[in-house]
């Protein structure tokens, strides 16, 4: 069937089955490989993005609930080849190891920001806890998120 | 020379950062290459058995297939690491559950696994064997014969080549015994094993893929294909962790994927889903350590005897070089007059175990430090005055011989940890709070070491080479095959070459490890990265500028535009250069293999962790609550990615502490999925304090030792010490799980264990 959804600030069509996952849409139909499988059951966050404001573990979804939605992936994000503040910040600060976690974590603080424009360790704890990093030990990344939320302005 | 800016020391963004935080990074998955099909793997159900059947459903259309077994293998039916027990494809007879049979491939990945289902196998079961101690009582030999059935491998290790005289124990003021035990830990990358393979009749086969050493599947196709090295092509792309778990396994998975490519004519892309990856590929070994030790009144180690059995499960890999680690690790940072360990490293009809993050050292390093604090309450010392008693420093021989010149302060380490933790203060207020708290807390030490590069001879065996070359546009560019999969291998040696070209560290280029370009640099393994490959690009670097210089074309001052121009004037003139260097073994440094004893390694990394912790009496839950470490690894080279090395190293070893179990049901692993075996998340890492004193090394890259393996080694026996003060219970296994510590605090007999007992009756 024909879905259409608007990704990264482009309206697109696919044609796939209802039940097809949003995952595999994004990399196999939309060629936007930044979205990583880890698990496939919703466990690590590796294939995170963001739906109508909210984040979602692209894994779990029948890409026919995206119809008519609004979905930002990690390509969406830097601005006119420009890293996003908060991919810079990820980047300096050691947030990202092997990296293959990180397109996920990058989409998961984004959400956390918006909603914590400031957010507390807790906070940042309990906003990515749904991203499993097996590199970093989550350290850097937490210093990566506080150091994005200082440079990112209040909304 | 231009103002000189020191880049080693400093914290350049790694080098390939911008695509990893864009999701431009590539990964195997993210790969596709024109006309690719894809594989599968039909694997065994049962974990030791003869195959009677095979039989193929007719309602798949198995035309469409390509399908492989072992008779397709043009070479050898093997997978080669140490020995050649371990067949590519089983063929006659399976000796463990998800052994690989069967290789299917097709054009839609999604026909694949009803397709793989669809293969009954038909088996004549055979009895398993799933513990170290049915593997030792040799009911059932499920690998070798005579003496050594169902054993991989053993060491003696005794220092000075003396067993421990008898008077020894008769005259000691306390004996002290203990067992420990270790479990298996599943490395749990994010991205799992996968490659392509391409293949032709004139070229060979070429293998891209998530891996640590190409070099090693380049060796593993030489069998199976019965192909010169070069036609045997690997290429690295872009890995999502590793830690261990892609230094063998890729070549099993890489030797599959090319026999698909083979005899489809298409290239084939095998990528694990988490469920099969955790199924049947290595994990951490697990093991059993007993330790006796003789100890004076006045807390001097007088003798130890080890005990340390290894699980290596159903084929050799790499458990011989586990074991060895394992061994030399077994005594500690300690000074033992006698010492004598045994170790031995035996089958079980579990899926291989290989390397992990450590190598044989956690588990060995566990048992000791543990025991460490036993002997201190046996005897009523604290356990940090007893270590400190005891501790090896410079001057000082190791239990394998080795005279220990460069300096070690482990003291300095010791009393820098316990001030930053603020342990005596932490310790007595826990222990007055404890009594009437649900919560009880606990603050716990380990101190230990971790030798960097290849045990004994093997760095001299290696023989590692790295390449720089100048580009068409006169930039240096590494070549090695050292692999990076998040621990900083391209940063830290560009930063290394920048700092002795004197150039700035965005004008260094590394190549993509591809071993038709890049020379054999030796495995990405061990901690010797930054240490042994550093040193040769190091040198590399050094000669590439001195050719220059004395080619007359760069002054001995000189710009980065400078250094350009030169570059270009050279290329111009002589087509090319390439500077080429090989390693050169220390010539102080030497191992004797068969007396295990001399230089294990050419330099180690010391460490004391102190790790805090709170037991939930209601949910019988264990938490790390801070944790302090403190280290001593040489010069650090960039110290965001080493802190995040020791950070990521710390949370990997609570998990192995507190959540991380593997399940087997029959030789099955039952968990082999994310959602039940738990790996730390953001909410259950404990702040984390890292400091770093530096001692420079003489054998690394500007002083640096290495620092990969060291943080997994302390925290678990520095958790479960502090989980003794918490409850006055000696818990001496790990996984510790809620349900472990429930069965012992409600076990009422289990508490006796919180008194001090007197000499007479502690000496067991």
């Amino acid at each position: 069937m024909n879905i259409t959804f608007t990704i990264n600030g482009e309206e697109k069509t696919v044609e796939a089955p209802p039940m097809k996952r949003l995952l595999d849409v994004l990399r196999e139909d939309l060629h936007l490989s930044g979205t990583k499988e880890g698990c496939g059951e919703g466990e690590c966050g590796a294939c995170a993005v963001i739906v109508n404001g909210d984040l979602v573990n692209s894994c779990l979804i029948p890409v026919l609930q995206v119809e008519g939605t609004q979905i930002t992936t990690i390509e969406g994000l830097a601005i006119d080849q420009r890293l996003h503040p908060i991919q810079q910040c990820f980047l300096e600060e050691g947030g990202a190891q092997c990296g293959i976690c990180t397109p996920g974590m990058i989409l998961a603080t984004h959400h956390l920001l918006q909603k914590y424009p400031r957010p507390t360790l807790l906070q940042i704890q309990e906003g990515l806890s749904g991203n499993l990093c097996r590199c970093t030990g989550y350290s850097r990344i937490f210093e990566a998120v506080k150091t994005a939320a200082n440079v990112t302005p209040v909304p | 020379m231009e103002e000189r800016r020191q880049i080693v020391g400093q914290s350049p963004p790694r080098k390939e950062g911008a695509a990893k935080v864009t999701g431009r990074a590539q990964y195997v998955d993210d790969l596709t290459l024109p006309g690719m099909w894809y594989g599968a793997t039909v694997r065994s159900t049962i974990p030791r058995g003869r195959i009677v059947s095979i039989a193929f459903d007719p309602a798949i259309p198995w035309h469409e297939f390509t399908i492989v077994s072992a008779a397709d293998i043009p070479g050898e039916n093997t997978i080669i690491h140490l020995t050649r027990d371990q067949p590519c494809l089983a063929s006659t007879r399976v000796n463990h559950a998800a052994e690989p049979i069967l290789l299917l491939a097709h054009p839609n990945r999604s026909a694949l696994p009803a397709a793989v289902a669809a293969v009954q196998i038909t088996y004549e079961e055979l009895p398993a064997v799933f513990t170290i101690e049915d593997s030792e009582s040799q009911k059932e030999i499920i690998w070798g014969e005579g003496e050594t059935a169902n054993i991989f491998k053993t060491f003696l290790l005794q220092k000075n080549q003396q067993p421990i005289p008898e008077e020894v124990w008769q005259v000691a003021d306390f004996i002290v015994e203990g067992e420990y035990r270790t479990g298996a830990q599943e490395q749990l990358y994010i991205e799992n094993n996968g490659v392509i393979a391409e293949y032709s009749a004139e070229d060979g086969v070429i293998v891209r893929g998530s891996m640590q050493c190409p070099y090693y599947v380049v060796e593993a196709l030489e069998h199976v294909f019965n192909l010169p090295a070069e036609k045997c092509r690997v290429i690295q792309t872009e890995t999502g962790g590793a830690f261990g778990g892609k230094e063998d396994f890729p070549s099993v998975i890489g030797s599959h994927a090319a026999l698909l490519a083979m005899k489809s004519g298409h290239p084939v892309k095998l990528c694990y889903d988490r469920a099969e990856d955790m199924a049947a590929t290595t994990k951490r070994h697990p093991s059993r350590t007993r330790i006796r030790t003789a100890v004076s009144r006045d807390g001097k180690l007088l003798a130890g005897e080890i005990d340390f059995v290894i699980d290596g499960g159903a084929y050799v890999t790499l458990s011989p070089v586990v074991l060895s680690r394992g061994t030399i690790h077994a005594p500690g940072p300690y000074n033992w007059p006698y010492l004598t360990v045994h170790a031995k490293a035996i089958a079980t009809n579990i899926p291989p175990h290989g390397a992990f993050r450590g190598f044989g050292a956690p588990q060995s390093i566990f048992a000791i430090e543990r025991h460490m604090d036993k002997i201190a309450r046996t005897i009523g010392l604290t356990p940090e005055e007893l270590r400190r008693r005891n501790f090896l420093s410079t001057g000082d021989y190791t239990a394998t011989g080795q005279l220990l010149s460069d300096r070690v302060d482990l003291d300095r380490l010791l009393t820098r940890a316990l001030k930053e933790s603020n342990y005596e203060a932490k310790r007595a207020q826990f222990a007055k709070e404890n009594p009437h708290s649900p919560i009880k807390r606990g603050i716990g030490l380990a101190s230990f070491f971790h030798g960097a590069g290849f045990t004994g001879s093997g760095e001299r065996r290696l023989a590692s080479v790295v390449t720089i070359e100048l580009t068409p546009t006169g930039q240096p560019r590494i070549l090695v095959s050292s692999t990076e999969f998040g621990q900083g291998t391209n940063t830290i040696l560009c930063q290394i070459a920048a700092e002795t070209l004197h150039l700035p560290y965005d004008d260094v280029l590394i190549a993509r490890p591809d071993t038709a370009l890049v020379p054999n640099s030796g495995p990405t393994v061990a901690s010797r990265t930054a240490m042994v490959v550093g040193k040769l690009v190091e040198r590399a670097a050094q000669k590439l500028l001195d050719t220059l210089i004395h080619s007359g074309h760069l002054p001995e001052s000189f710009t980065a535009e400078d250094f350009r121009r030169a570059a270009m004037l050279y290329l111009a003139q002589h087509g090319e250069l390439r500077v080429t260097i090989e390693y050169e073994p220390a010539t102080k440094i030497f191992w004797d293999d068969e007396r295990f004893s001399g230089d294990a390694y050419p330099a180690y990394a010391w460490a004391v962790y102190v790790a805090e912790v709170a037991v939930d009496t209601a949910s019988y839950t264990a938490q790390v609550t801070n944790f302090h470490a403190v280290q001593e690894v040489g010069r650090v080279l960039n110290p965001t990615l080493a802190t995040g090395q020791i950070e990521g190293g710390i949370a990997q070893a609570i998990g192995y502490a507190l959540y991380e179990k593997c399940l087997w049901q029959n030789g099955t692993l039952a968990n082999n999925q994310m959602t039940n075996y738990i790996i730390p998340t953001s909410a259950d890492v404990p702040p984390m304090h890292v400091f770093f004193e530096e001692t420079p090394s003489p054998h690394g890259a500007f002083g640096a030792k290495g620092i990969g393996e060291l943080p997994i080694d302390g925290p678990a026996p520095a958790i479960l010490n502090a989980i003794e003060q918490a409850t006055g219970i000696a818990f001496n296994q790990v996984p510790l799980l809620p349900e472990d510590i429930y069965e012992r605090m409600t076990d009422e007999s289990a508490q006796t264990d919180a008194v001090v007992l007197s000499p007479a009756e502690a000496a067991v």
